[in-house]
This record gives C-alpha cells, sequence and structure tokens, in this order.
C-alpha cells in the first residue's frame, strides 16, 4: 500500500508492474542525466567573465545536438513499446472476474461455476479496528488466486469510475455499457489496495479496492464459504 | 464430431477462452454475441406444436436444449454459449436482457 511521504511507487506485485518500475527507473535515470547537463551549462554560462562576440555557426556541435538526442529517444522509445506490446500479449485466463461500479461502492462477480457476487463498501474510519488502513480497507475483498492469470472485466452500473490497483499496475475505465478486460498474474500472496481512479460524485474518495492474492487452495476455501453465507 | 469437442471443451472450462473475434480491451460485443448465440439456438425453426403455446417467447438453457433435441441436433452449442456469456457478461445486463426477452422488448436481432 502507499505509504506517507512516499516517493516511489509501491512494491510491484506482478510481472507488468516490474517491468514498469525497471522502465520508469531507466527513463528517469536519462532525465536526471540531462538535467545535470542542463543545469551545470547554465551555471558555467552564467558565472564566467569571458565572452565571445564572433562565433557565427558550427556544424559539428549542432550534429551532435541533433544525433544524440534522437539516440536517446531511441533508448527510450524501444524499452517502451517492448513493455507495450508485452502488455498485450494474449493471455489464457484461469479466471474471470467482473468489477461493476457503484455510487460509491465495487460489486464483484464470480460466475465462471455458480454466481457469485458481493458488494465491496468501504470501512468508515470509526469502525476501523487496529491496524487497519483508512480510507482504504473494504468489508468484503477481492479475493484472488496467486500465480493465476486472471482476467478482470469492468463496468460501470451507473456513471464513470475507474478500476486501480497500483501495485499490480493495473487501471480500467469503468464505462457504463461496456465491458473492459483487463489481466494481469499476482506474483505473491498479500493484500493490494486501490481506489477508485475516475471522478464519480460525492464518495469517489471513499470507494476503494482491495485485491487479495492466496494460494489456490484457499481462494477455493474462501470460494465455497461466500456462496454458503449467500 | 463437433459435439465431442465441444463436450472436451466444457468438460475442461475453467472460464471463457480467447476469442480472436475479439481481440482488445473492449469485450462488450464478445459478452453479447454469446449471449445472442445461446438465444438465437432455439430460434432455429423446427416443427413441434409446442412451440406455439403462450410461453415460446421466454427463452433460457432448457428451451435452447428442448429445440435442439426436438430437431434431433446435438445440444451442446447451448451449453458453450451459456458459460461463455455466464463468465462474461455482467449478471445485471443478463437479468435485463432475459427481462427484455420476456417482453418482447429485447433490442437484439434473434
Amino acid at each position: 500500500m502507499a505509504h506517507p511521504s512516499q516517493l516511489g511507487f509501491q512494491d510491484a506485485a506482478s510481472p507488468v508492474m516490474e517491468e514498469l518500475i525497471h522502465f520508469h527507473d531507466h527513463t528517469l535515470m536519462i532525465v536526471f542525466l540531462i538535467s545535470a547537463l542542463v543545469l551545470y551549462v547554465i551555471t558555467a554560462m552564467v558565472s564566467t567573465k569571458l565572452t565571445n562576440k564572433y562565433i557565427l555557426d558550427s556544424q559539428e556541435i549542432e550534429i551532435v545536438w541533433t544525433i544524440l538526442p534522437a539516440i536517446i529517444l531511441i533508448m527510450i522509445a524501444l524499452p517502451s513499446l517492448r513493455i507495450l506490446y508485452l502488455m498485450d500479449e494474449i493471455n489464457d485466463p484461469h479466471l474471470t472476474i467482473k468489477a461493476m461500479g457503484h455510487q460509491w461502492y465495487w460489486s464483484y462477480e464470480y460466475t465462471d461455476y455458480e454466481d457469485l457476487g458481493f458488494d465491496s463498501y468501504m470501512i468508515q474510519t470509526q469502525d476501523l479496528t487496529p491496524g487497519q488502513f483508512r480510507l482504504l480497507e473494504t468489508d468484503h475483498r477481492m479475493v484472488v488466486p496467486m500465480e493465476s492469470p486472471v482476467r478482470v472485466l469492468v463496468s460501470a452500473e451507473d456513471v464513470l469510475h475507474s478500476w486501480a490497483v497500483p501495485a499490480l499496475g493495473v487501471k480500467m475505465d469503468a464505462v457504463p455499457g461496456r465491458l473492459n478486460q483487463t489481466a494481469f498474474i499476482i506474483s505473491r500472496p498479500g493484500v493490494y489496495y486501490g481506489q477508485c481512479s475516475e471522478i464519480c460524485g460525492a464518495n469517489h474518495s471513499f470507494m476503494p479496492i482491495v485485491v487479495e492474492a492466496v494460494p489456490l487452495e484457499h481462494f477455493e476455501a474462501w470460494s465455497s464459504s461466500m456462496l454458503e453465507e449467500a | 464430431m463437433m459435439a465431442e469437442d465441444i463436450q472436451a471443451k466444457l468438460k475442461n472450462y475453467k472460464t471463457a477462452p480467447f476469442d480472436a473475434r475479439f481481440p482488445n480491451q473492449n469485450q462488450t460485443r464478445n459478452c453479447f454475441q454469446n449471449y445472442l448465440g445461446m438465444n438465437i439456438m432455439w430460434l432455429l425453426p423446427v416443427s413441434t406444436s409446442w412451440q406455439r403455446s403462450p410461453d415460446y417467447s421466454k427463452p433460457d438453457f432448457h428451451r435452447c436444449t428442448k429445440v435442439l433435441t426436438a430437431k434431433g441436433a446435438d445440444t451442446t452449442p447451448c451449453e458453450w454459449f451459456r458459460r461463455v456469456y455466464k463468465s462474461l457478461c455482467p449478471i445485471s445486463w443478463i437479468n435485463k436482457w432475459n427481462d427484455q426477452l420476456e417482453e418482447g422488448t429485447f433490442p437484439g436481432k434473434i
């Protein structure tokens, strides 16, 4: 989950998010190097008493500072496109879950075998137990088997919402009347938090998403118990 | 032969598989097509008299199976479509479309 005064991304819980973090590190390093160079050049120019009134042109440096940026851009574009296509790979999901956005909660449907559906409301601050996270916890979590390709179909029942879980590198808009597909594999067991990412009214900030990744047997036990409860 | 393929696929069914007709992010049509497929199956022309009964307009898996059985056709396509649309389509959409089919206001081409 997010931490106070956090600067970087949350730790990755899916292979795609790991790739995105590495790409971001790579690109940010390029940005820092260029910024450092520019800052140096500016301070050098500003702090010298030397002047040169007779310069007219310079073919060589012009060529260098055209070619070098082009190379830098290619060095950014190639990993970027690699990840773009990686995220677009045809996958073979083991499980399909529908995440439906409502004002102001999410509902999850697991209908591959039986009809399992439940709502997921935020736990109000006054009802939190010690150790729980304010504005992030929900009464029912979206439980998912770890290390299994999962397909999530995101939609909405009223207005626009958006289903996002940063640790998994997932964000997908929930549009009424449209079924948007996203997929992920969760590499390790854990609890991952997200928040609605499209303004949807008064309680837009109070309809979080909680994904709990567990071993397959635990997932099966959980889904049986949820079906019995219903 | 196709029936055996579908039966094998149904036995190993985990979830709706990748459908090359709908390779992109927007899966709305995938859900709708499978729902239509399921409900179109039972509208194939047959000549049994029970079809002229009042609740002929009520679509469901059972009628799909019944119709295909009456035709002497294999019923496994019905089950395949049903599994796939149940996996993909939101429950509220399915209920809404079922109600519309009952009322005769379903917008799809059947």
